[in-house]
């Protein structure tokens, strides 16, 4: 490493009109066979709905491959997968939805699977620099007990990483501090 | 079709990033995990990501002095750089997403209640991505400093948002580019949530005579590093 990084500094509260824009909540084009929501919602460590959140998230399609694979791979082939998304809004009730598709598992590194999975970054006024985690699926627990990672993270808070599912697709909530906190992940 | 990424990236000192704790900025209080983080070891998830060029860049969307009929008020300014990684390896054609307040500190955003004025040919958001050397170019205005509601007489630097994708999921950064010798520094905790005094210095563009252009605008350089790929594949926590 000959240079040092550039530090990160908080996205602030106005950050909507610079980086959100319409579609961007789009993982898959409208109307594609199969497609899901996730939605939830953000709180702070008073249990509060922060309504100044940004979201990005990251996956694979459903035969676990991105939309770019950087020469690891053959991209992902399904029509329109964008395989990104990017919600947020400072005016917003701390809600967020995404239009997506399941993942399908993905390898790790030392052999094996990794379980179904989109990795999510939080940005926010009052949060200096990203915080990652993950979305698992609840009905997906034969892969979620195998998987490598979630192997790693204390059984008691792996609940805290599980979509569950409703009625269009699935539910997500983050909850950034408070006795149910959610998992957030060294990168 | 981009270029093959690195198969796991260095994991950066405590130092190098402000902390989710930090006191002085009150916001940080509510919105910062107190359960120790998971460490995640880099996997296809985190060594791919999205490039959103094509997707988010029109024309014209690199000149912020350019998108209404008339022109912005105040200090016309080229702000342009190069983002590379730790290795000094350029990442071309990466998407750069800037936003600012105007020229009187003031974000066109409805959440904005500070009452300098609006410019009506400002809007203060712009993109790019960067040639084959990692260079991007920015035609904007300078932003003022404003007041914010920290503590009392708290007033923000001036500063530009800037936010990169980089290659991977793993390089995603947001940061502020701030300018030179500005009196405001030492007051502003957000700037000195960098608790590293080099770190924080990194996040200071130059002032550049060579690049300013007569009778039309001063130029200011910011470089952005990205964390650049380990030296071992897979990396343990250790």
């Amino acid at each position: 490493m000959r240079f040092a990084t550039t530090p990160s500094q908080t996205v602030g509260p106005f950050f909507s009109i610079g980086l959100p824009w319409d579609g961007g909540q789009l993982v898959v084009p409208r109307d594609s066979p199969g497609a899901i929501t996730i939605a939830g919602t953000v709180y702070d460590g008073q249990g509060e709905p922060v309504p100044d959140h940004l979201l990005e998230f990251w996956q694979a399609d459903p035969s676990g491959r991105f939309a770019d694979m950087h020469g690891h791979g053959g991209p992902s082939d399904l029509e329109g997968f964008r395989g990104f998304a990017r919600v947020g809004a400072e005016d917003g009730d701390g809600r967020f939805e995404i239009l997506t598709v399941k993942p399908g598992p993905v390898p790790w590194p030392d052999g094996g699977l990794q379980a179904p999975h989109i990795d999510v970054s939080v940005f926010a006024r009052g949060m200096l620099h990203r915080c990652v985690t993950r979305i698992y699926f609840s009905d997906e627990s034969d892969a979620n007990d195998a998987c490598p990672l979630l192997g790693r993270v204390p059984a008691e808070r792996r609940g805290t990483l599980l979509a569950y599912p409703v009625e269009d697709g699935y539910r997500f909530d983050i909850r950034l501090q408070g006795p149910d906190e959610t998992v957030f992940f060294a990168v | 079709m981009s270029e093959e990424t690195p198969d796991s990236y260095i994991r950066e000192p405590p130092e190098a990033h402000p902390p989710l704790d930090y006191p002085p900025y009150k916001s940080t209080a509510l919105r910062h995990p107190k359960q120790p983080l998971v460490y995640l070891p880099h996997t296809i998830t985190e060594i791919t990501g999205p490039q959103l060029g094509t997707e988010r860049v029109r024309d014209g969307d690199s000149d912020l002095t350019a998108q209404h009929a008339g022109t912005p008020i105040g200090e016309r300014i080229i702000v342009s750089g190069r983002i590379l990684d730790t290795n000094g390896k350029p990442l071309r054609d990466t998407l750069v997403e800037v936003w600012q307040a105007n020229a009187a500190g003031r974000y066109r955003h409805v959440g904005d209640r500070w009452e300098a004025e609006l410019d009506p040919n400002f809007s203060g958001a712009g993109r790019c991505l960067t040639d084959g050397e990692g260079r991007y170019r920015f035609t904007t205005i300078k932003p003022g400093p404003y007041p914010w509601g920290n503590h009392h007489n708290a007033w923000r630097p001036a500063h530009i948002h800037f936010s990169l994708l980089g290659r991977s999921f793993a390089q995603r950064l947001v940061t502020q580019m701030y300018f030179p010798a500005d009196p405001l520094f030492e007051f502003d905790p957000i700037f000195n949530s960098v608790r590293d005094r080099a770190a924080r210095e990194r996040m200071i563009s130059r002032f550049q005579m060579h690049e300013s252009v007569d009778h039309w605008a001063l130029a200011f350089e910011f470089d952005v590093y990205l964390r650049g790929p380990s030296a071992t594949p897979f990396e343990e926590e250790h």
